[in-house]
């Protein structure tokens, strides 16, 4: 047993009536890579926290060399060994990487701190991991790739014995992707355990010695990189053929709806031309931080345009979101708790906040009329919630997500941009999503969707786009499009 | 009526049980003249000031904003009515010039938040002092007499023939402003956006909630309902007193928070505010009964704000379980 760094054995978690982890069994030895797959909602994150000790097992066993580990908070699992490095990076922006490196653990003298020996120890551990860094900058001066090195560098000075990277290379430059596998491999040499959590099948073919697959919230399988095709693993993650869950109708285009020309925005967007017409799904594929969204929140008018054309219909020219949402479109965020839903409010209030008109009688808003709509909805789209007067934080991702768009179809928009339709729910939910942006374009409506998920754009979508540093490719019809060739402009 | 109904309906009745329960501590421990219906009459009546400002207060938490302004305008407030009075206007058109006064702050307050892109807290701190100074640069720096009138008499005793009325006028008012705004937070667009707002204001904005508009008519409403605080201060005092209701605001918040309003936003209504406000009250005329000093009743009042906010604390959580 005890040659395992760590062991889990199967991992349960609820949550309320639904179930995150489902028995999940996997270890990591001292001196190896593993590399964790799954699909959006397959339980990754779940398992992370678990391990972490953000939530408490509700079943199993873990051990950490051998011994019961069962943290209870953060801090308990930190002081383990057990390093989380999560994709938002958690380093506060203000404080110096020496600062960044120590906080919450600073060496002191008596009641004052002892810089000095932080100084020669936080230069000691980057010199370890063949970085170069200002100690005395702030690490919002720092690229996100130092920012990891930083991290990395924390973590070893609280002694870390396991450390988890969680996305590490969504959004970095692949030159950086090269400098953080070496630092990798050199920390596996020293006898680290990585669990190394990523999309992207050829990095862990690249880096990690092992893999293993969760769908479901279960283990589905594991093995040794190199011994399994790609094509078994991505099998395993998805668990079904993909028609299966993308279904497809024959659509008919119709004339254009939207049509944007050179547009360029205040942050990410340099240049986007695109067109959209009824009756067809457009996909929109980029890396985190490649300018996708920006793009959405542009066209939306939530952020400014700095120059080129927006034609919707027959309006052109600058909108706010109201404008916009009375062209006839309406967008769902990717970010469900900070710009989606007003997650302390009702389900239904969320639900017609963009269309409060229509629960209106005499020009009195109408909670009664309110709720028998959503409750209409609720049904429609099969939501479980126990009633439309329930705050909206209590549902699932699955179900919140499917309010966010019931939002859309309640406004009965023409064009709905949809930024990450299906991040972080449950596969069912995204079925049924599936479906119904199918029917939406059936009944001549126009989607956008933008996601980094690309079995989902190549299943739902007509063409595809990709974005790259701020820049949109021409939009290509799916047929001559593979994977592999999105994956390549998307990364160039 | 299933678990969550009944846990619903309790959650809601928190502050009247809270009410109940220091109303009857006092029944007990203090002088039976506390629980007379003069002195019931006499917390009513000494509620009306911050029940006033409050019900404006409510609209602004429950946007996730604050208006410290609120004391300050309440002293203007009362230095405009003497002053127009002393010019010779009616009783009347001192009032509404009163109030109006109010309104005009309040829509100063919205205007600068949502032109500067500053949080309400900086803004109305900043007109805190601009309209206390504004008051006491008015009056001279002193108090300004003014000749009796019907004001005086809003939130006066009543007189016995006057019996009939149950409550001084300024009572009523307080009570049917309190259910115009309730049925305002419901039965409106505004009530509505006012809610999303507070809870998540990028989300509103992506809805095409108009926000600015939404928040200007916010501070608007709060100044308003200041100004009408400020009639029913003055009817108390008689004169203009530019010094007057100096932290008003304070308890004005308190009551707010007490009544389930959360400072986060989201949250609040107007039956709540209007019981945090009666709990202060009742607290207050208890002690004084009790021949108790200032300084217990504060030390009470201000243990009572935290054990509020506790409490609701530990419903959210037990909530989200």
């Amino acid at each position: 047993m005890s040659e395992h760094r760590l062991r889990v054995e199967n991992i349960k978690v609820k949550f309320g009536g639904t179930v995150a982890l489902d028995g999940v069994d996997f270890w990591v030895k001292p001196g190896e890579i593993v590399a964790l797959i799954g699909e959006n909602g397959a339980g990754k994150s779940t398992l992370m926290k678990a391990l972490s000790g953000a939530i408490l097992p509700n079943e199993g066993n873990m051990y950490l060399d051998g011994k019961a580990f069962a943290p209870k908070n953060p801090e308990e699992a930190r002081h383990s060994g057990i390093a989380m490095i999560y994709q938002e990076l958690s380093l506060p922006p203000a404080l110096t990487v020496q600062d960044n490196i120590f906080l919450g653990m600073e060496i002191s003298k008596g009641w004052l701190l002892d810089r000095g020996s932080m100084r020669a120890a936080a230069q000691n551990a980057l010199k370890e991991l063949g970085r170069e860094l200002d100690l005395d900058l702030p690490v919002r001066n720092l690229s996100i790739s130092d920012r990891q090195v930083v991290e990395i560098a924390r973590a070893r000075a609280v002694g870390c014995k396991v450390l988890i990277l969680d996305e590490p290379t969504s959004s970095i430059t692949q030159q950086d992707v090269q400098r953080l596998f070496t630092l990798m491999r050199s920390l596996k040499e020293q006898g680290h355990s990585i669990i190394y959590i990523s999309h992207f099948l050829e990095e862990i073919e690249e880096i990690a010695d092992r893999f293993v697959v969760l769908r479901d919230g279960k283990t589905v399988g594991s093995g040794k990189t190199g011994e399994v095709s790609r094509e078994e693993i991505v099998a395993l993650m998805v668990g079904r053929t993909l028609s299966d869950l993308y279904p497809r109708s024959t659509r008919d285009f119709k004339e254009p709806l939207l049509e944007v020309s050179s547009l360029a925005g205040e942050n990410k967007l340099q240049s986007a031309t695109l067109q959209v017409r009824r009756g067809e799904v457009l996909g929109i594929f980029g890396l985190v931080g490649s300018g996708r969204t920006d793009l959405i929140r542009t066209l939306f008018g939530l952020d400014r345009v700095k120059s080129g054309e927006i034609t919707v219909g027959s309006y052109s020219g600058l909108a706010t979101p109201a404008q916009r949402w009375s062209q006839g479109i309406g967008m769902v965020s990717e970010d469900r708790k900070a710009e989606g839903l007003a997650t302390a409010r009702t389900v239904a209030e969320n639900l017609v906040l963009s269309y409060p008109q229509s629960c209106e009688r005499l020009g009195v808003f109408s909670p009664t009329k309110m709720s028998a709509t959503t409750a209409d909805w609720i049904s429609k789209l099969s939501i479980k919630c126990r009633t439309p007067e329930q705050k909206i934080g209590d549902l699932s991702g699955g179900n919140q997500q499917k309010i966010a768009l019931a939002r859309l179809l309640h406004h009965d928009v023409d064009l709905l941009l949809l930024d990450e339709p299906t991040r972080g729910i449950d596969v069912g939910s995204k079925k049924q999503i599936y479906e119904r942006i199918d029917s939406l374009a059936c009944s001549g409506k126009a989607v956008v969707i933008v996601s980094s998920y690309l079995p989902e754009l190549l299943g739902t979508c007509d063409r595809i786009a990709v974005m790259n540093r701020g820049r949109l490719s021409q939009a290509k019809n799916i047929k001559d499009l593979t994977e592999h060739s999105i994956m390549m402009e998307a990364i160039s | 009526m299933n678990k969550q109904a009944i846990k619903d309906w309790l959650n809601r009745f928190m502050p009247l049980a809270a009410l109940i329960l220091v109303y009857l501590v006092f029944a007990i421990i203090a002088p039976p003249s506390f629980v007379s219906l003069k002195n019931l009459e006499l917390i009513v009546r000494q509620t009306a000031i911050v029940g006033l400002a409050s019900l404006g207060m409510t609209l602004v938490i429950i946007s996730g904003g604050i208006d410290l302004s609120v004391g300050s305008i309440v002293a203007l407030v009362t230095v405009c009515i003497a002053w127009l009075l002393t010019a010779g206007c009616s009783p009347l058109v001192a009032a509404g010039g009163g109030v109006l006064a109010g309104l005009i702050c309040g829509f100063i307050n919205g205007a600068l938040i949502t032109r500067l892109k500053l949080v309400p807290f900086i803004i109305t701190l900043g007109t805190l002092l601009i309209y206390r100074g504004l008051a006491k640069g008015l009056a001279h720096e002193q108090k300004i007499d003014a000749p009796l009138s019907w004001i005086n008499e809003l939130l006066a005793a009543l007189k016995s023939e006057q019996l009939w009325m149950l409550v001084p006028g300024g009572v009523w008012l307080l009570a049917l402003l309190a259910v115009l705004v309730a049925l305002l937070l419901k039965y409106t667009r505004f009530g509505l956006y006012t809610f999303s707002i507070g809870s998540n204001e990028q989300a509103s904005r992506l809805c095409g909630v108009p926000i600015d508009k939404v928040k200007l008519l916010i501070y608007s409403v709060s100044g308003l309902f200041a100004g009408f605080a400020g009639l029913m201060q003055f009817s108390r005092l008689t004169v203009g007193d530019p010094t007057v209701a100096a932290g008003l605001e304070l308890d004005v918040i308190a009551a707010v928070v007490i009544g389930g309003g959360s400072l986060a936003g989201g949250e609040g209504s107007v039956l709540g505010t209007i019981l945090g406000a009666l709990i202060m009250t009742v607290i207050r005329s208890g002690c004084t009964q009790m021949g108790l000093s200032n300084w217990v009743q504060e030390i009470v009042t201000g243990i009572i704000i935290v054990v509020a906010v506790v409490l609701d604390r530990i419903r959210h959580k037990q909530e989200k379980k």
